[in-house]
């Protein structure tokens, strides 16, 4: 096999797995985009809670193997799905509890205060997730592990007998689920009247309370809703990567970028930009050394919020 | 700073502190507690390297672990490479510390708010997976048998203590000297609002360079030193979230923006979190993680500020209350309700011209070719209907924004492109719409601030900041703390910090808005008396009446576009300007 086509072989591979790993990322920050985008809320905790659906999902189907009677392929995805609602409580009640003391109406008057309590909070809630997670579940690295983990379904040879792109079926269906997922959600908040008191209420909050939206509650809503959708995406990640109670920092920062790549307060922002930080990471190793396609992530996020804050594909700019 | 406590004081109680401190050391039974110790000391300055940045700034940085670790690599890789010993290598870790500091401000600093706050998250996280590229996962400082004491090796740990006992009171001093100069004042005032600190001729970005190469290299130092402490550096160690967070909280939880707020939390959280640990941590692993994040939630929900000052504020309280019985400030009753004339005020020779100025946001013409001469001494009065681009106006004269064509000229210089603290040092003095105490601070720690553009030294800005309380009225309110004051008071307060830089001229912008009737005529008479002594001013204005009584002259703004300018008298006539402007009442009055 020629130079040219290995070439050729490693970009498709590097595009493939871009291409699904991106989808994921997608359905991550579409998680992020709703608490982000309808309470500007900065949630350090995302990640954490993610890796708590994480475990959720792990729980589920191999922990207590209350799903594996589903068998290897549909029972991954199922616990996934399940760790949705259940961390859609968690969310919901993290913010009756906690993040409603420092958002919303109350803190209104105090302009810069409540971002800054905001932050904080999040981080203290991170740390304790964190930190309770490696006393709860340990350190030592899980994953989902089903015959699909490790196999892959082929695509070619396309030239004569050469260049095969193998796509993980893990990877794959984790994908497909993603979109799936996401598409539902874009459906929920543009159709049903509860997705609209949402996104009425991440327009203008005073504007929501006269029309007889309770603001407050719709916030809780979101957050638990924002919540389970990142917590979905981490039971899929799970499906193919290896996790720990920390896992929760290396995916924060790419929930991020993706939604600042976005555009901050687009849903289907925050999914293009999930999507372009996993073709970022996939394709930046065809260039550079594995270990540091984590920081070509931060490298694209640091230039996106120096150049581009309103990002890539957002139409509201928000410089705080 | 607002208690005004002399750095001859805080020495008083850093002598004391340091004196426990040594006494500690010297009982506690083993290793494990001179250990501790040790480590009290090291995250206390850490706390205070986040502190003169974020808490004195408002800049809220999650990256301190980059200049940590950055400096804690110096140190190891130093010894190991060079046989640089750490005595060396920690000074060249705050070296190091600092220009990694002034390298990641020079962009960060662009951004504002949550942006800043995830950029600086970027950094460490970044430099951890560069540094296990570059094959540095574990770093061991090699031992030295010969001479260990000149590589700072010793068997007795209190001498750990000691040197880091050293290197908190340096972090104290060199914060506490940030603190009562103007250094501190110019970051408190970045922190209240960036836009009205530079406006009062503070140069917020060259002040922000130095407070984040002061803090990387605080940072820089004291992770060289845990460096040493350790003996082994890993990047998980020294760049985690966790580095970052630990500098965050213990300044959060002891009182943000204090240099006493890292102490506190330090001596509090750190022994809490190591015993923890040592009694827990072989069944709860994450103990340590799980008290700072506690900490940090309860602290957030009961005492934002931090200890420090709920504390105060409760002492505080009481004084307050015995205060609040004071008898209220006399009203001026002069009467300022005549008409203005001063037929010899637009004859002075031109001191600002503005020559065919636009400014275009994308395709909105915010304001179109206006060209206007001001001679010294008179009142220009602005008016327009809302949308005329008379704040925008303002806006470009004193440099926050760059106009898209035209000419400011004052005194014979373009000032077009000056920043604008530069435009204030030339003398353009300007007030907000919205007024924008200083909360904490005293009535004249709030004068002060901008007072330092035209003054050298402390003693003169003093007096310049007394002066101009004097010219509004307000020497009896200097110690009365500024965010208890009601909206008249603040507005004359945002005049005097205007004034104490010495203006030739000052845009004042709607600065009597939401003022009632009386208040308003209580304004009028101080801002006579600053024309009689000579001062420039040009108003926006909505309340004709006042207007009438203070403006010499008129230029009426309509769309962005000059519509007429001329005596109060003559365009409250003209046709043009009644119908674009005023309506038919005032028609029907004139």
């Amino acid at each position: 096999m020629s130079d040219g086509l290995i070439l050729l072989e490693n970009f498709l591979q590097a595009l493939a797995a871009g291409l699904m790993v991106g989808c994921l990322y997608g359905l991550m920050c579409t998680g992020l985009g709703m608490i982000f985008g309808i309470m500007r809320v900065i949630n350090f905790a995302q990640g954490d809670l993610m890796m708590l659906g994480m475990y959720a999902a792990w729980y589920l189907f191999t922990g207590f193997g209350i799903l594996a009677f589903l068998g290897p392929y549909v029972g991954p995805v199922a616990a996934a799905i399940v760790a949705g609602p259940l961390l859609f409580i968690v969310g919901y009640f993290l913010h009756q509890f906690l993040i409603s003391r420092v958002t919303g109406v109350s803190v209104a008057a105090s302009d810069n205060q409540g971002h800054y309590a905001q932050l904080i909070l999040t981080l203290g809630i991170a740390l304790i997730l964190q930190n309770g997670g490696l006393i709860l579940f340990g350190s030592e690295p899980v994953s989902i592990r089903t015959p699909m983990s490790s196999s892959a379904w082929e695509i070619g040879p396309m030239v004569g007998e050469w260049v095969s792109v193998f796509l993980n079926k893990a990877r794959l269906v984790g994908a497909i689920v993603s979109v799936l997922v996401a598409l539902g959600l874009y459906v929920f908040v543009n159709r049903t009247r509860l997705g609209k008191a949402l996104r009425a209420s991440a327009d203008n909050v005073e504007a929501a309370q006269y029309m007889g939206i309770n603001v407050d509650r719709a916030h809780r809503i979101a957050f638990g809703l924002g919540t389970a959708i990142t917590a979905i995406a981490g039971g899929l990640v799970a499906t193919y990567y290896p996790f720990q109670p920390y896992v929760g920092i290396e995916f924060v920062i790419v929930m991020y970028a993706g939604v600042v790549l976005g555009g901050l307060g687009s849903i289907v922002g925050a999914f293009w930009g999930g999507m372009t930080i996993g073709l970022v990471q996939q394709l930046s190793t065809l260039v550079l050394p594995i270990q540091l396609q984590n920081t070509a992530i931060f490298a694209v996020f640091l230039l996106v919020v120096f150049f581009r804050p309103q990002g890539l594909f957002g139409k509201s700019v928000e410089r705080v | 700073m607002g208690s005004r406590t002399t750095f001859m004081q805080s020495l008083g109680i850093l002598a004391v502190l340091s004196a426990v401190y040594l006494l500690l050391v010297f009982i506690v039974p083993n290793q494990y507690y001179q250990l501790m110790l040790t480590l009290v000391a090291i995250w206390a300055v850490m706390g205070i390297s986040w502190n003169v940045l974020s808490g004195y700034s408002g800049l809220v940085s999650f990256g301190h672990a980059a200049f940590f670790g950055l400096g804690a690599y110096t140190v190891a890789l130093g010894l190991l490479h060079f046989n640089l010993s750490p005595w060396i290598g920690l000074p060249l870790a705050g070296l190091v510390g600092a220009v990694a500091g002034i390298i990641v401000g020079l962009p960060t600093f662009r951004l504002r708010g949550h942006y800043f706050a995830l950029a600086m998250l970027a950094y460490p996280l970044a430099l951890l997976y560069v540094f296990e590229w570059l094959g540095y996962q574990e770093v061991a400082l090699p031992m030295n048998r010969e001479n260990p004491a000149a590589y700072m090796q010793f068997s007795d740990g209190r001498i750990y203590s000691v040197i880091a006992l050293v290197l908190l009171v340096i972090a104290v001093l060199v914060s506490r000297w940030i603190e009562t100069t103007r250094f501190g004042m110019a970051l408190l005032a970045i922190k209240q609002n960036e836009l009205a600190a530079e406006a009062a001729g503070i140069e917020t970005r060259k002040w922000k360079l130095r407070a984040i190469a002061i803090s990387g290299a605080i940072a820089g130092a004291i992770g060289g030193f845990y460096a040493v402490i350790l003996i082994v550096v890993t990047p998980a160690s020294v760049f985690s979230m966790l580095t970052s967070a630990q500098a965050l909280i213990v300044a959060l939880f002891g009182g943000i923006g204090t240099v006493w707020g890292p102490v506190i939390g330090a001596a509090i959280l750190i022994p809490l979190s190591e015993t923890l640990h040592a009694e827990l941590g072989n069944i709860l692993p994450g103990i340590q993680g799980v008290v700072f994040g506690t900490a940090i939630v309860l602290v957030i929900l009961l005492a934002p500020e931090g200890i420090f000052w709920k504390i105060r504020d409760l002492i505080t309280r009481s004084d307050r209350d015995g205060r609040s019985g004071e008898a209220p400030v006399a009203t001026a009753l002069v009467d300022a309700g005549e008409l203005l004339e001063r037929p010899e005020a637009m004859a002075g020779k031109t001191v600002l011209e503005v020559k065919g100025l636009s400014k275009s946001f994308g395709g909105l013409k915010a304001v179109q070719d206006v060209s206007f001469k001001v001679p010294e001494g008179a009142v220009i009065g602005i008016i327009g209907p809302n949308g005329a681009g008379k704040t925008t106006l303002f806006n470009m004269l004193n440099g926050f924004h760059t106009p898209s064509s035209g000419e400011v000229i004052f005194e014979g210089e373009n000032l077009v492109g000056l920043q604008p603290s530069g435009v204030c040092k030339r003398g353009i003095g300007r007030t907000f719409q919205v007024a924008r105490p200083f909360a904490r601070l005293s009535v004249l720690d709030n004068v002060l601030v901008g007072a330092y553009v035209r003054a050298d030294d402390d003693a003169t800005a003093l007096r310049h900041a007394r002066e101009a309380l004097a010219l509004v009225g307000m020497e009896k309110d200097a110690e009365r703390t500024a965010g208890g004051l009601p909206s008249k008071e603040q507005r004359l307060m945002e005049l005097a910090r205007a004034l104490a830089g010495k203006p030739k001229i000052l845009l004042l912008d709607e600065i009597l808005a939401g003022l009632g009737s009386s208040e308003i005529n209580e304004v009028i008479v101080v801002l006579r008396k600053l024309t009689e002594s000579g001062i420039t001013i040009l108003i926006i204005e909505h309340t004709m009446q006042a207007m009438l009584r203070l403006a010499d002259h008129f230029i009426v703004l309509d769309h962005g576009a000059l519509l007429g300018e001329g005596k109060p008298r003559n365009i409250m006539r003209d046709p043009k300007v009644i119908e674009a402007y005023l309506g038919r009442r005032w028609r029907e009055r004139a």
